[in-house]
């Protein structure tokens, strides 16, 4: 069953050096935050009125439906980020032995930017990129063919 | 890194063993940069840039018959079984794509996007048929699936097209899983995704053989498999998808994705278990029976033609099980005739129903087709010769197929599996039967002036006449194909 398992690095025991700075380093943003918490606490004034109350103070009045109808694009942009995020490592995974991997190399990973390119032409042409009223508008004109 | 391993990575890489999917890609790509710069609704230019890139593919195909390429280290391989496949997908592709234009513009969806779909799933599938790692079988299932998600529910505001497209997308996803963890066990025991090697790895150990991790991945594989095969206890989204997609896609789904599914399949059982054969034997010998008598059995009762095909295809996957429990030349040579074949009369049969209906109507039931074959006599005959082939009379492509298949499994020994074949086979007569008993001998309710004879879907048609009936009268040559092409 283990024809193809190397031999792992043998793990040295642990050393209460090599936490030291890490120790520290976490003991440090702990009394910052701390420090900041309690100065605030302490030195701030304090009004209590209804205005301060609110959940967003200046905002918007929070006195209407929660169930908003309004376009939500936000999935489009992650569903794009993800697809151009996970080309990336394709990408990146070229670049650290790019000057061993030679012209061939360059040629695979220019072709894989090439199909990229493509991908991002046509979100672009088709409309997938335009947010905003004007281009909900435009789609509500083009209802009629799907 | 080590120079000497990137050296090699480079040196192996061998794009020729990939060509045939890696046209078909450019040439999707291609279509996809096309049509963002041409109007919407503009569908011709399309149609005519797949068919071209099909026909391309094609001939890269042909010229590679014979002169096997290895590729990616040994990742990928274009031999001759490849090939032959390949053609499969290829003629299945080829005849949807010519039906499509006009089905998709009479539903009020000339969308151009279809057709780079349809060639991105039939790349996908060739993957699959050359794949000979366990990843890139993976990939190619993936990248076929994923598309034929999109095309199953590609009326998006027809609510039984969703349903298929989500049905088939959920328990698609399903599947998937429980390959990747049957290939995760088979990983876990041999330490290897590459076929052979894992073949010759549990063929030297033996102990491995016995091992519920072992048994478990196999198993597991075979479900995987299965499902997109539409075998009995894993049929249960057939007739849904089947019936919801688009009718072209339906006939694209039970010809290429099907075959592709029996090309992974064939490969993975033969080079990784070919040491279990005994067991894996016995398990498709039940599977097939069942799949067989249930399908065929449930066809007899639906009075939707298109769910009445799919019930059929559910039958005929598991006529096609039958070679592979037989387990020799002609069983698996018997498969790869059959699916080319089933391409051929089943897609002919989706053709012929989609000049039947209307727009928003399919006309799908049974007595829509009262009297249409006096009304619609080219159309009649074309149906009777691929309902003759579906049934699996001489001289059409459906009885040398089954002929060749059930061959194979008396030749093993399997003499009562071949029995009931042929039990099943001619149940399956009465409904088909029955599709022309109301074409033939009904008064026509209807004149069916609706129907229009487009030159694409005739030639579609007539294509598929042509090679359910060569492959009928003269099945030596593609025969002797197959034969060259299995292991």
């Amino acid at each position: 069953m283990s024809s193809t398992t190397g031999s792992l690095p043998t793990t040295a025991p642990i050393l209460f050096e090599d936490y030291l700075a890490l120790g520290i380093y976490v003991g440090i943003a702990l009394f910052l935050v701390a420090i900041l918490l309690l100065l605030s606490w302490g030195l701030g004034h304090r009004t209590r009125s209804r205005i301060k109350n609110e959940p967003y103070e200046s905002g918007v009045y929070p006195t209407d439906n929660a169930r908003l109808k309004g376009p939500v694009p936000f999935y489009l942009v992650a569903i794009f980020f993800i697809l151009f995020d996970i080309e990336v490592i394709f990408v990146a995974s070229w670049a650290v032995a790019y000057d061993r991997l030679g012209w061939a190399g360059f040629g695979q990973v220019s072709f894989f930017t090439l199909v990229l390119l493509v991908g991002l032409l046509h979100l672009w042409k088709t409309g997938a990129l335009d947010w905003g009223p004007s281009a909900a508008r435009q789609n509500r004109k083009n209802q009629d063919i799907p | 890194m080590d120079n000497n391993l990137v050296q090699i990575a480079l040196q192996n890489v061998n794009m020729w063993a990939i060509m045939p999917s890696l046209i078909l890609i450019c040439f999707g790509m291609g279509l996809l940069l096309i049509n963002v710069f041409l109007p919407r609704g503009t569908t011709k230019h399309a149609v005519w840039i797949s068919l071209i890139g099909l026909v391309v593919t094609g001939l890269f195909v042909f010229k590679g018959w014979g002169d096997p390429q290895y590729g990616f280290n040994d990742a990928v391989a274009l031999d001759n079984f490849a090939a032959f496949f390949n053609i499969t997908f290829l003629v299945a592709a080829g005849l949807t794509i010519l039906m499509s234009d006009e089905y998709l513009r009479r539903e009020g969806y000339p969308v151009s996007e279809y057709y780079p779909l349809v060639l991105f799933t039939t790349a996908g599938a060739m993957w699959m048929a050359s794949g000979t790692d366990m990843m890139t079988i993976f990939l190619g299932l993936e990248v076929m699936s994923v598309g034929l998600y999109v095309l199953a529910g590609f009326f998006r505001n027809q609510v039984r097209s969703n349903e298929a497209g989500l049905k088939y997308f959920l328990l698609g996803a399903f599947s998937t899983g429980f390959l990747l963890y049957g290939i995760a066990l088979i990983y876990g025991v041999t330490g290897s995704t590459r076929l052979t090697e894992i073949g010759i790895y549990l063929n030297a150990h033996t102990s491995l053989l016995g091992n519920p991790m072992t048994l478990a991945g196999l198993v597991l594989i075979a479900i995987g498999f299965l499902f997109k095969i539409a075998v009995v206890p894993f049929h249960m989204w057939t007739p849904d998808v089947y019936e919801g997609a688009p009718t072209p896609i339906t006939a694209f789904m039970s010809a290429g994705p099907k075959a592709a599914a029996f090309a992974s399949f064939l490969r993975i059982m033969e080079y990784c278990f070919f040491s279990l054969k005994p067991e894996w034997t016995a398990m498709l010998w039940v599977l097939a029976v069942l799949t067989m008598v249930v399908g065929n059995v449930i066809a007899i009762t639906q009075t939707n033609i298109k769910r009445m095909l799919a019930y059929s295809s559910i039958a005929h996957a598991g006529y096609a099980l039958v070679g592979m429990v037989a387990a020799n030349e002609i069983g698996y040579s018997g498969i790869l005739f059959y699916m080319l074949a089933y391409a051929f009369m089943n897609i002919g049969a989706f053709a012929v129903l989609v000049l039947a209906g209307k727009k928003g109507e399919d006309n799908l039931t049974l007595e829509g087709f009262s009297g249409f074959g006096y009304k619609r006599p080219f159309l009649g005959v074309a149906m009777t010769i691929f309902l003759f082939s579906l049934m699996g009379l001489p001289p059409t492509a459906g009885f040398a197929g089954k002929f060749y298949i059930f061959a194979g499994a008396v030749k093993a020994g399997y003499l009562w599996l071949a029995v009931i074949g042929v039990l099943n086979s001619a149940v399956s007569l009465y409904y088909y039967l029955r599709v022309m008993v109301y074409m033939y001998f009904r008064d026509p309710l209807e004149d069916y002036a609706w129907v229009s004879m487009p030159v694409s879907v005739v030639v579609s048609i007539v294509i598929a006449i042509a090679g359910s009936l060569y492959l009928g009268i003269v099945p030596g040559f593609v025969m002797e194909l197959a034969k060259l092409a299995v292991f």
